[in-house]
């Protein structure tokens, strides 16, 4: 999947001479007098730092589905569906990478596994029930980033490729849920707010 | 300009009517922040032991974005509203770019921050 193939033609004419954008690049454009110009590339320098902040997301539920697999805590029919639920996650880092190299950026590396298990105090995890406590709750703060860094994308096609991951995120948390015995939501519009 | 004045007055008795729920903020803090921050560890954010009241960009060990890095502004209540109802605004170039939108919410994350020394 390329999330960047979403992004308006318009868009991509003007990425495409901007696909070098860097902060100079504003700055030379806004002294050469051309403030559309810099506006536009200030605008994707900061749909860039919002893709980043999304992949950094990725990588760590990569690596915590990763720490979880590890374990040796999950059970058999569980363990599989965190592959799958990790295959989704590697399937919009893959998608996040390729569109922020599109828009001129550079994809926010990954840590190590010894990294994120220190952040996520992966020595913590006791049981089957604490690796998937764990796992809905960064999938639920994820879905909650998601929905919250939606207003601020200049390109409303990353805005709709915002809300197609936590879309992901919902869904994975949703089933999360019921595994652990959780209840469904009470209210409506409880995710977001 | 009498009146002006006391409009600004009570915009800014509304401002402060909500009474902050540092509770209701770390239950807010659980669904909304955790999936980039956490208390005592830098992940996607830095960590936010200690933030109320420290320097911006100083959380040990956090890569900063250049903006925050050399905002050199101290995170007290009024600042941490404005950064949270519109972090760009207050700081363009930052990088976090999550907003709060509703007022209470809010102060009642501020008043949870704040009991996180």
């Amino acid at each position: 999947m390329d999330c960047s193939d979403l992004i308006a033609p318009a868009r991509r004419t003007f990425l495409g001479r901007a696909g070098k954008a860097t902060l100079s690049l504003a700055a030379f454009s806004l002294i050469a007098g051309n403030e559309a110009f810099a506006q536009g590339a200030a605008s994707t320098m900061q749909d860039v730092n919002i893709l980043n902040v999304a992949l950094g997301l990725e990588h760590e539920a990569i690596n915590a589905y990763q720490l979880g697999a590890l374990s040796g805590l999950l059970q058999k029919p569980v363990l599989d569906v965190a592959v799958q639920f990790q295959g989704h996650h590697k399937g919009h880092r893959d998608a996040l990478a390729a569109t922020i190299r599109k828009l001129g950026g550079t994809p926010v590396a990954e840590k190590s596994l010894d990294e994120y298990a220190r952040a996520l105090r992966a020595d913590t995890l006791k049981s089957q029930g604490d690796v998937l406590d764990l796992a809905a709750r960064l999938e639920l703060g994820a879905t909650n980033a998601y929905l919250g860094v939606i207003p601020a994308f200049k390109d409303s096609a990353l805005a709709k490729v915002a809300a197609r991951l936590a879309a992901d995120e919902t869904m994975h948390w949703s089933i999360l849920a019921s595994a652990l015995g959780r209840p469904m939501p009470m209210a409506a519009l409880s995710f977001g707010a | 300009m009498r009146s002006i004045a006391i409009l600004l007055f009570c915009a800014g008795v509304g401002a402060t009517a909500h009474a902050a729920d540092a509770e209701r903020g770390k239950a807010l803090y659980e669904t909304r922040c955790i999936g980039c921050h956490s208390i005592d560890a830098n992940r996607i954010g830095p960590a936010h032991k200690g933030v109320f009241g420290r320097e911006a960009g100083r959380a040990k060990d956090y890569e900063y974005s250049p903006a925050l890095a050399n905002a050199h502004i101290v995170w007290d209540a009024n600042l941490l509203d404005r950064w949270l109802a519109d972090p760009e605004q207050l700081v363009p170039g930052q990088r976090m770019n999550y907003s709060v939108p509703e007022v209470a919410d809010r102060a009642d994350l501020i008043a949870y921050l704040r009991t996180q020394r």
